[in-house]
């Protein structure tokens, strides 16, 4: 859902823009206060791992395709702040070298899969952890929380489509939420296989995130 | 975390390198969204910035397939390095 430059008007993507900047400075002191040495190398080989996924789309209706996201990952192993910086690494350097999303639309961008996707993927996460004690709510919590991550990135995307007159409301939102619907599936999927391969690596990989993920 | 790291990385290599190449090549959700209710063409302007490796196909060498397979492994090593440096600037400015 990289959405180019010429979706969106300066009235949508000034102040997206302006609000992305602002929120990685916040998330960049946020993550610095509350690092953990451990997690540099779990930061750029969850940036590394996320690009490589985001390049390959599947298909998941009749002509349409789809690809990993990796907001809930990310979340779910380093927490909302610092998923927020290694979603922000990756789109940056899609737009900048691969011309994949907007240059203009970059905060809209990472507004979207940045700091809506990493938010809501993480406190479903946490809700369901509270809720099933045992070992089922990390996988359930993870799955959720990534199918309702991509699902309101979608959204807000459509909000954005609307907000600059690009396509009216009333299509746009159902639209970008029902494709994503079936596109969130295989991001649950990606999500819950790739924590139980990191966990298999490293079994206190979950204890890395700032304020406990586990 | 040596361990996860390397094997993450060679995981996302593999990917970048010999599955990205035979990805779907359909309309995403977005472009889907965008050709039904027709603004599709509004994203199709020329770039503000040439990107060096647009849409993922390194220029000059081979097919498409080589060319896409090129491209992940610079973008996957690249974005490795980017996000790297970032950690590693966070974790100096650490008072402790």
């Amino acid at each position: 859902m990289h959405i180019p430059d010429g979706f969106l008007n300066a009235k949508v993507f000034v102040p997206l823009d302006a609000g992305a900047a602002a929120y990685v400075a916040l998330a960049a002191s946020r993550v610095r206060r509350a690092f953990n040495e451990r997690a540099v190398p779990l930061m750029a080989v969850l940036a590394a791992f996320i690009f490589a996924a985001q390049m390959i789309n599947f298909p998941v209706a009749g002509g349409t395709s789809g690809h990993f996201c990796g907001a809930a990952l990310a979340a779910v192993l380093l927490g909302p702040w610092a998923a927020g910086l290694i979603l922000t690494v990756v789109l940056v350097i899609q737009a900048l070298a691969f011309g994949d999303g907007g240059i203009l639309a970059l905060g809209a961008n990472v507004f979207n899969m940045g700091i809506v996707a990493p938010w809501v993927a993480w406190g479903i996460y946490r809700g369901m952890r509270l809720l099933i004690k045992r070992d089922a709510g990390l996988w359930i919590g993870a799955a959720v929380g990534g199918w309702f991550a991509v699902v309101a990135a979608a959204s807000a995307c459509a909000f954005e489509l609307a907000a600059a007159g690009t396509a009216p409301l009333n299509f746009a939102v159902p639209a970008m939420a029902g494709i994503h619907a079936l596109i969130g599936i295989g991001e649950a999927i990606v999500t819950v296989g790739a924590l139980a391969a990191a966990r298999a690596a490293r079994p206190d990989v979950f204890a890395l995130a700032p304020g406990g993920a586990q | 975390m040596k361990k996860l790291t390397w094997l993450g990385l060679a995981v996302a290599l593999v990917l970048a390198a010999c599955v990205s190449p035979f990805a779907c090549g359909w309309f995403d959700g977005l472009e889907r969204v965008a050709e039904e209710i027709g603004f599709l063409s509004r994203g199709e302007g020329p770039p503000l910035l040439n990107a060096p490796i647009p849409d993922y196909i390194f220029p000059g060498i081979g097919g498409e397939r080589v060319g896409t397979a090129v491209a992940g492994i610079i973008g996957t090593l690249a974005v490795f390095g980017a996000a790297f440096a970032l950690a590693a600037v966070l974790r100096k400015r650490h008072p402790s």
